[in-house]
């Protein structure tokens, strides 16, 4: 009896009730690829079209968090490389600030600064800091001490040092880093909700309306964005990096990793 | 209070008011209730440590079979890292169905997490090491597995364990979200009321799980750390 | 490097002192609790230790939040009182993994709320599902008979939800007492927050916005009275058993347009273990549940909300102050 009225509620409404005949993963694509209706009843959900919504506005609190991440990390971890210090804040303490959980900070931000897109970037902002700026420092910090030395001496100024010779041969590491956060920061996005913003999370945590094939169906999505993200930047990373630097590559490791083996044959 | 004279639960009367009651940061209630904090913490060094050490394991094995199998590195790579794309959340409560509830599927996940940063920091690690060097053991008559192990590594150490490093305190992080998987761990503390720690709108409880998780991470850190400097001591930088 | 070195070991020692304490300190906060007896318990209300009970496992489980770890750990506990081996397994998450367990075997029983069962696991529509406590009961105990579980009876209290408000926010629209006027003086202009799935079930925003014509901003957060104390939004999807409500600064508007349908708790246990616990069994879950009145079982809800207590002890001081224990 319940349904013939899902029935007719499904075609009340507008668009076709959940499969039920589906594998597990068959379920997940139909709901990817088309409009259904929710479990619970009484709303359209799933399709490409709500599917778009939800990640614009997953992937919009996701860049703007990366986005100020780096404009905070990133100039942090470059002067510290540069003048070698501050190797604890960089490192250690950045290292440290891996371990604060997500769902922790936006619950505590939730509860004492509110609810919002702002409050929700800034935990997401959070989490990104420590990979951009421990890899920045490490990156300027591994660039060639003799080659620095002999850009001082031609007599260019530190801040050109750091724009022409430092930064350019740190751009891989520095890169790894800006990756590593803007997987983390999407793949955290999905708890969003929790502060009043839309995400793909909204399927994973909403299982009465979603059901099992919306929950997996949003994770592909979002494991997809975040493959997309990471192949973006990976490219950006290509084309950043100086043409030469790229073909010396190779030279470049021997040369970083040639102190070792000196000061080794020096140890007794 | 006067008991009354039936039996009957009594009702209290509440004003919200207080440290407690308002969700407040309460010294005194963190010193009465530490003690449920103990075995959860205990728990989660549990899960982080089997967890960063299984990854290890299988990230250490699959990075040496790369090594001499240099047209692996991508496709293991992408493997780890399409696992990496996850997202945490999701992935505990998918799993659930699979491997059921409890420190397994935890454990599983958390793994999962790991094998990224580890196989990265191994293949890395190995790339890193001189052909000089490697010349150099050829010529001293070295096996490619006496190589390995006498040469290779030792040299590929640091970036071994600055990814230990990392892979550790992710983890602690990430171990906190196993409650969803019917784990243990200071997620129950943090997520939960069950545990008589308030919740997660509890300021003080949040501070102390929180607190907790970061002393964990700051002591695995600093131990790596230890372990890295001593057995790399050529590796430190020093400023020009 | 020695600096290093020092701090490192300070560390590590601060931890080992912590590991060690942990592993030998594993204090029960319920051994001697509140060992204030009420007085006058009857004897005649006392549970009935049974030896032939303790051949009989029981497994009890209920979901993920206060109310309901109190009611599984009441259950479990007048169960072990009556001489039955109990295993717990609360936190199991959601009603669909809770009612999966139950299908399954992982448990034998656990707490559910009537309306939530007829609408999420026999798709009954939410305006299907008849306003009346005892015409909703018998339509689920009919669904569940062909899943072989039995629906044993009801509590006194429903848990159902209430659109609440601070009281300034009251006064501000004169203090309606019902929705319908609510709405007539809010409008649709003000901030409604809830659980993010509210937005979209019939039986929560949805069944606002068909029933009483409301459309109100939807704040989706999982923290409904902060939301109100924070001012992130006017009015909250409250429930009518939660611990805040007794205290004097919440505000609730009655549903008298009978949106929503009956949430009285019965225990859902399966035929076998029905069986299994006899009359004996089954009454001890018909009495314990007696005083549960809603103002009890807010006081219960507050006890671990408010105060801070374990869902455990509550539920052992609950049995001892109705004198079903000692």
């Amino acid at each position: 009896m319940s349904e013939a009225l899902l029935a007719q509620a499904g075609g009340g409404i507008g668009c076709k009730p959940a499969p039920t005949d589906l594998g597990t993963f068959p379920d997940a694509f139909d709901f990817i690829a088309e409009e259904r209706e929710s479990i619970s009843g009484g709303v359209c959900i799933g399709g490409p079209g709500e599917l778009f919504d939800l990640a614009s506005s997953h992937m919009t609190v996701s860049l703007v968090a990366l986005a100020v991440a780096i404009l905070i990390a990133a100039p942090v971890g470059l002067w510290l490389g540069h003048v070698g210090r501050g190797e604890f804040l960089a490192v250690s303490v950045s290292n440290v600030g891996r371990a604060v959980p997500a769902l922790a900070l936006l619950a505590f931000f939730v509860a004492f600064v509110g609810i919002g897109f702002t409050n929700v970037a800034l935990v997401l902002m959070l989490l990104a800091v420590p990979p951009i700026l421990t890899n920045t420092y490490v990156g300027m910090r591994q660039v060639d001490r003799e080659t620095v030395d002999a850009a001082r001496g031609v007599g260019l100024s530190e801040l050109q040092i750091v724009r022409r010779v430092e930064l350019p041969l740190a751009i891989p590491i520095i890169f790894a880093g800006i990756r590593l956060s803007a997987v983390a920061v999407v793949a955290t996005a999905t708890i969003a909700p929790l502060g009043n913003v839309r995400s793909l999370g909204n399927p994973i945590i909403e299982p009465q309306t979603y059901g099992l094939a919306g929950q997996l169906g949003a994770a592909i999505v979002v494991a997809l964005i975040t493959l997309a993200v990471d192949g973006s930047l990976a490219a950006l990373q290509r084309a950043l990096t100086p043409r030469g630097l790229r073909r010396s590559l190779r030279q470049l490791r021997l040369q970083r990793t040639y102190f070792p083996i000196r000061r080794r044959t020096e140890v007794p | 209070m006067s008991p009354a004279p039936l039996a009957q639960v009594e009702i209290h009367e509440r004003t919200g008011e207080g440290c407690v009651a308002e969700n407040g940061f309460c010294p005194g209630w963190i010193a009465d209730n530490i003690d449920k904090y103990w075995a959860p913490l205990l728990e989660h060094v549990y899960l982080c440590v089997a967890s960063v050490g299984i990854g290890f394991a299988i990230a250490f094995t699959c990075a040496l079979v790369a090594h001499r199998q240099r047209w692996l590195i991508a496709p293991f790579g992408a493997f780890f890292g399409a696992l990496f794309t996850v997202p945490s959340v999701a992935a505990f409560l998918l799993l659930l169905p699979i491997t059921g509830r409890g420190n397994t599927t935890a454990i599983v996940a958390l793994v999962a997490y790991t094998l990224l940063i580890l196989f990265r920091n191994v293949t890395t690690g190995l790339r890193g090491v001189p052909e000089e060097s490697r010349d150099a053991a050829r010529g001293m008559g070295l096996t490619d597995q006496q190589m390995l192990w006498r040469v290779e590594l030792p040299l590929a150490l640091p970036e071994i364990l600055a990814g230990l490093r990392i892979a550790f305190t992710t983890t602690v992080g990430l171990a906190t979200l196993a409650f969803f998987a019917g784990g243990g761990g200071l997620g129950e503390q943090i997520y939960s009321s069950r545990a008589g720690t308030g919740g997660i709108y509890f300021q003080s409880n949040v501070v102390v799980a929180g607190g907790l998780a970061i002393l964990l991470a700051a002591v695995g850190d600093l131990l790596f750390l230890t372990i890295q400097r001593l057995a790399a001591p050529w590796r430190r930088t020093r400023p020009a | 490097m020695s600096k290093l070195i020092r701090a490192v070991m300070a560390l590590a020692a601060l931890l080992a002192v912590v590991l060690v304490v942990a592993a030998c300190g594993d204090d029960d906060d319920d051994n001697g609790g509140g060992a204030q007896t009420n007085g006058g318990a009857e004897s005649a209300d006392l549970i009935e230790r049974d030896p032939a009970n303790s051949d009989t496992r029981i497994t009890v489980g209920s979901k993920n939040f206060d109310e309901q770890y109190i009611l599984g750990e009441i259950y479990a506990q007048a169960f072990e009182a009556a001489g039955f081996t109990v295993r717990k397994q609360l936190d199991l998450g959601s009603e669909q993994v809770a009612f999966r367990a139950l299908r399954n075997g992982d448990i034998d029983a656990y707490p559910e709320y009537t309306g939530t069962a007829l609408t999420s696991f026999y798709r009954v529509a939410v305006d299907e599902v008849p306003r009346d406590r005892d015409e909703s009961f018998e339509q689920l105990q009919q669904e569940l008979e062909g899943d072989d579980i039995t629906a044993m009876p009801q509590t006194p209290f429903q848990n159902t939800y209430l659109v609440t408000s601070t009281r300034e926010t009251a006064e501000q629209f004169g203090s309606p007492e019902t929705v319908t006027e609510l709405v007539e003086e809010a409008g649709n202009d003000v901030r409604l927050s809830g659980f993010p799935e509210c937005r979209q079930r019939t039986d929560c925003y949805l069944g606002l916005r068909d029933t009483y014509d409301w459309t109100p901003e939807f704040v989706s957060s999982e923290g409904q009275y902060e939301d109100l104390d924070n001012d992130q939004a006017d009015f909250t999807m409250g429930f009518s058993t939660d611990g805040p409500l007794s205290l004097d600064r919440y505000y609730t508007y009655e549903d008298d347009q009978e949106l929503f349908p009956p949430y009285y708790v019965t225990l859902l246990t399966r035929n076998d273990t029905v069986e299994a616990l006899g009359d004996a069994g089954q009454d001890v879950i018909e009495r314990v549940q007696e005083p549960l009145t809603e103002e009890v079982m807010r006081e219960l809800n507050s006890r671990v909300s408010i105060d801070k207590q374990t869902p455990r002890r509550v539920a052992a001081d609950y049995l001892r102050e109705a004198g079903f224990t000692q």
